[in-house]
């Protein structure tokens, strides 16, 4: 008998092999021809639009909706990505619903903003679809900068400096460009390899080395220090984003079946067949962001009998928007709030878990809840993980203007960086603003 | 119910709303389906002489404009009069008229500007049992470059010389279409009156090309990589077809002549509209052509809810109810002052107003950090620019200042008297106010 939803333990294949593709399926479908013009017919062109300031990297949304609605999706793909080069990963992965369509007046007027991210998708698609790239490189400068970690920061960096006529290698510690584009998004969010491709479009202005395996202050060999880069390159940026993971500290973490969610995630992402990934029946996923939820939805996508997300304070404190948490409650995920971990059970690998509802101002209340689990998942935040990195600002690096450091000719933005969300858009956002601002200052 | 029971000029018919004579009425199929959906009258598609019949193209005869949602604003098009045999049409007629006597059917012609041809149709037409005729002076294409359609309805003298034939030939009313394509429409519709017409009826449809086909080069709809000038028609047309007909009832020589109001018709409000401006009835084409019959369902209990809200029990009291209050720009009061102003709780904070009136206009909204808009009183002349705009419906209204105020853009006190540019200091030729 093959395995199915009910075989207690972390099993692999609990669903026919059939069902894994449509499970892990495009969220948000991409708009047809005619869905895009009825969407775009919506927009107001409104003056000094509000979507606009809400948009972390500032894309003239008015405008490149009128160039849909006129029958020109290239151009609006230019508009976009001329302020975003990652407008397409980011079209698919952006809260839209706490930026740009928060802020669309049609969502103060009739609770149904623009559906300013599908369109952007629709424009950016358009274009990538046919391999253009419709940036081209300015004169040489002589200039090399050097810049750490091939996430959404470091590339946005890269691609603005390249632009610009600076020569950049970019330096990353893991195998693979793209950084949590490439493993640590939900697979339904940019299915199809999306990431990958978009990193060989935006590398298709010249002018960028990618060197892999290297990484910044670790280990020996491969290692790369600081004061080396410094020394190779006329500037420096760093996007390392968050390596490290919190700990729980509940007695019991190190038992078997308790992992990091974003080693989940990882795993999931650069799976090549998910019927042969293993999961859990009864799973516990700890923390209350998108990492949370995203690990928590995608186990119940693989099969999961019971997943529960518990988080320590009320849903309105999570960092997951009201959108997340109800995708994830429509999959079937049960969101437990107000309740701290104190102890993981079992005999070598977990049974159970144990939880304590706490108050509001996260006082243990000596109630107690206990949910059976053979799989429990940590996402209780992420945190900035190397050393011989510029001066901290509590626990990210810290940065004034566009992302000036601590050390002279040395750059940071992303997730690593203090300041801003952490998320795709605004990693993006700040990569380009550094770019400008080497440039201004590699220029005099 | 108000009762919405029509007589035009003695044609009865259960409510107002004819079909406008075009491919809605060119056949009994069509028109027996109208009558069941509720139309009150139809107006036959143009007959042409006995014989061979004209032919069309067998391409695209239709262009558009849209607004948003693809929604049809504006139709042109290149068909002709029927190109059905003459016996045909008119066996058809004589069937439908006979099991429909309730209903209004009027006969649409026209033939070559000869007295013979209008002599020899126009038995064969009374024989069907239409209530009346409607001579096609205006249909601007094909035809015309026949010497028929708008060539005759841009030449008065030949239309009050075609009405006279056609009032000494027949004993049915005899209702005269215009064209749009002219520079002053009182010519034609005088002359009609000259020549004895019952009534007038207008708009037809408007010379046109809708759009350029960017890849062929040529204008379409395109026949074979070529295209010609239509007749435009539908929501587009309906300002020009209103002014029209309020200049007809306004005017002195015409007011007591009247009037089939037709352009654009799509709903009860235009319809109403149209009434109040002086037009007896309506005729629809591009409405039903986009929507089907259906929609007079919709004329029929919007019109009828109106009028019930305004106490009207017959459809007379309201038509010319707006005449009196169509005038010249010269006549406007000028001591009349008002002032934009934004309700903030239907604002949406969109700022077209604004772009509007800081680019194009008067300087006379502000715009504040938080995104609320307000109206400068000292900068606002009440041009109505923001209201038009502005995408939520009644956000920004024009109040009226009260006399004895003082108007912060001029500083001067608002007069209650009423004063217009012909007594305006300003005006070099301004007579002496008493
Ligand atoms: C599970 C999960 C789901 C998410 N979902 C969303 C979402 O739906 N929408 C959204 O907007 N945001 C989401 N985010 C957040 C978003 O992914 C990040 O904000 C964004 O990727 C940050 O970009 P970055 O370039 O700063 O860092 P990263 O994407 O983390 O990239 C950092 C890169 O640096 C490399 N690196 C790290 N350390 C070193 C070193 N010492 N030397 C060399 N290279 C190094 C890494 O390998 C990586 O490639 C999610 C995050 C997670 C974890
Ligand atoms: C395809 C088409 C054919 C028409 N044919 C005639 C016609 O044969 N005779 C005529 O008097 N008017 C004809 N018209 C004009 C209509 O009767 C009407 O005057 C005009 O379309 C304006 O009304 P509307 O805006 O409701 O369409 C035609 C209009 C259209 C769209
Ligand atoms: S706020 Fe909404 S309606 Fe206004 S420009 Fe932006 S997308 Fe368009
Ligand atoms: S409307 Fe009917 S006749 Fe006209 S093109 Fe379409 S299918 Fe053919
Ligand atoms: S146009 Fe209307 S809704 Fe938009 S800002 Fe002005 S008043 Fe408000």
């Amino acid at each position: 008998m093959a395995d199915n939803e009910f075989t207690p333990g972390i099993k692999a294949g609990r669903l026919e092999h059939s069902a894994y593709a449509a499970q892990f399926s495009d969220l948000h479908p991409p708009l047809d021809d005619h869905e895009a013009l009825v969407a775009a017919d919506r927009c107001y062109f409104c003056h000094d639009a509000p979507c606009i300031t809400a948009c972390p990297t500032d894309i003239d949304i008015p405008l490149f909706i009128r160039q849909i609605a006129t029958g020109t999706p290239d151009a609006a793909a230019k508009t976009i990505l001329s302020q975003n080069i990652m407008g397409g990963m980011c079209a698919r992965v952006c809260p839209t619903e706490q930026l740009c369509e928060q802020a669309c007046v049609r969502e103060m007027a009739e609770g149904k903003p623009v559906l300013i991210g599908q369109l952007q998708r629709y424009a950016t698609d358009h274009l990538q679809q046919q391999g253009i790239h419709p940036f081209t490189r300015a004169g040489a400068t002589g200039k090399t900068v050097a810049v750490v970690g091939a996430g959404p920061a470091g590339l946005s960096c890269a691609h603005r400096l390249a632009m610009l006529g600076h020569d950049v290698v970019v330096y990353d510690a893991r195998p693979k460009p793209g950084g949590l584009n490439e493993f640590g998004i939900a697979a339904y969010k940019t299915p199809n390899g999306y990431a990958q491709e978009e990193v060989d479009w935006l590398l298709q202005i010249g002018g960028i080395r990618i060197e892999t395996g290297k990484a910044l202050g670790k280990g020996s060999g491969a290692g790369l220090t600081l004061d080396q880069l410094k020394a190779d390159h006329d500037a420096v940026f760093v996007g390392v984003g968050l390596g490290g993971v919190n700990a729980l500290g509940a007695m019991g973490e190190e038992k078997d079946g308790v992992s990091d969610a974003v080693d989940f995630i990882s795993t999931l992402r650069q799976s090549t067949d998910l019927t042969a990934l293993p999961i859990g029946r009864d799973v516990v996923v700890i923390g209350g962001g998108m990492t949370a939820i995203d690990a928590a939805v995608q186990a119940k996508l693989l099969g999961a009998l019971n997943v529960t997300l518990v988080y320590r304070r009320g849903r309105d404190r999570m960092n997951a928007s009201p959108f997340e948490q109800d995708l994830a409650a429509s999959k079937g995920v049960r969101i437990v709030n107000h309740a701290v971990p104190v102890a993981v059970h079992g005999n070598g690998a977990v049974r159970e878990i144990e939880f304590e509802y706490v108050d509001g101002t996260m006082k243990g209340t000596g109630e107690m809840l206990r949910l059976a689990a053979d799989q429990v998942f940590k996402a209780i935040g992420q945190t900035l993980q190397g050393d011989g990195l510029p001066d901290l600002d509590g626990r990210k690096i810290a940065v004034t203007g566009a992302g000036r450091t601590s050390v002279e000719g040395v750059w940071a933005g992303g997730d690593c960086a203090s300041g801003g969300d952490d998320l795709t858009v605004t990693a993006v956002a700040e990569g380009r603003d550094a770019a400008m601002d080497i440039h201004s200052a590699l220029m005099g | 119910m108000a009762n919405l029971q029509s007589d035009f000029v003695g044609i009865k018919s259960p409510n107002p709303f004819w079909l406008a004579s075009a491919p809605p009425t060119d056949k009994e199929y069509n028109v027996r389906r109208a009558f069941e959906a509720g139309w009150g009258g139809v107006v036959w598609k143009t007959l042409g002489m006995e014989g061979p019949p004209v032919v069309n193209v067998n391409g695209p005869r239709y262009g558009a404009i849209w607004g948003a949602d693809r929604r049809l604003l504006g139709l042109n098009n290149i068909e002709l009069i029927t190109d059905r045999p003459l016996e045909v049409n008119l066996r058809e007629m004589k069937a439908v008229k006979r099991d429909y006597p309730d209903r209004a059917m009027i006969a649409s012609i026209m033939v070559p500007c000869e007295e013979e041809a209008w002599k020899a149709i126009l038995p064969h037409v009374e024989d069907t049992g239409a209530d009346g005729i409607e001579l096609n002076f205006g249909c601007p294409h094909g035809m015309a470059e026949r010497g028929m359609g708008s060539a005759v309805g841009q030449v008065p003298e030949y239309i009050e010389m075609v009405t006279r034939w056609c009032k000494m030939y027949t004993r049915m009313p005899v209702i005269v279409k215009l064209t749009p394509n002219i520079t002053n429409v009182l010519y034609p519709a005088e002359a009609a009156k000259r020549g004895g017409a019952d009534a007038v009826s207008l708009i037809n449809t408007i010379n046109s090309i809708t759009s350029v086909n960017l890849d062929s080069f040529a204008p379409e709809p395109m026949i074979d990589g070529k295209g010609t000038h239509g007749g435009y028609c539908g929501p587009a047309v309906k300002p020009i077809a209103l002014n029209m007909v309020a200049e007809i009832a306004r005017n002195p020589a015409t007011a007591d002549m009247p009037i089939s109001g037709i352009g654009g018709v799509t709903t009860w409000r235009d319809a109403a509209e149209f009434l109040a401006l002086g037009a007896g009835n309506v005729q629809v084409c591009t409405a039903v052509m986009t929507y089907g019959f259906k929609i007079v369902q919709e004329m029929i209990s919007g019109l009828s809810e109106y009028m019930d809200s305004k106490g009207m029990t017959s459809v007379d009291q309201l038509v010319r109810k707006a005449v009196p209050n169509v005038t010249d720009w010269n006549q406007l009061n000028l001591n009349y002052v008002a002032k934009a102003k934004i309700d903030q709780d239907a604002c949406i904070s969109c700022g077209r107003c604004f772009a509007a009136c800081e680019d194009t206009s008067h300087q006379a909204i502000a715009m504040s950090e938080d995104r609320t808009f307000t109206v400068i009183d000292e900068e606002c002349v009440a041009c109505n620019l923001c209201v038009n705009v502005c995408p939520v419906e009644d956000c920004i209204s024009m109040v009226p200042m009260d006399a004895g105020a003082t108007d912060p853009r001029t500083g001067k006190v608002v007069d209650p008297s009423y004063a217009n540019w012909t007594t305006h200091p300003n005006n070099p030729s301004a007579t002496a106010a008493e």
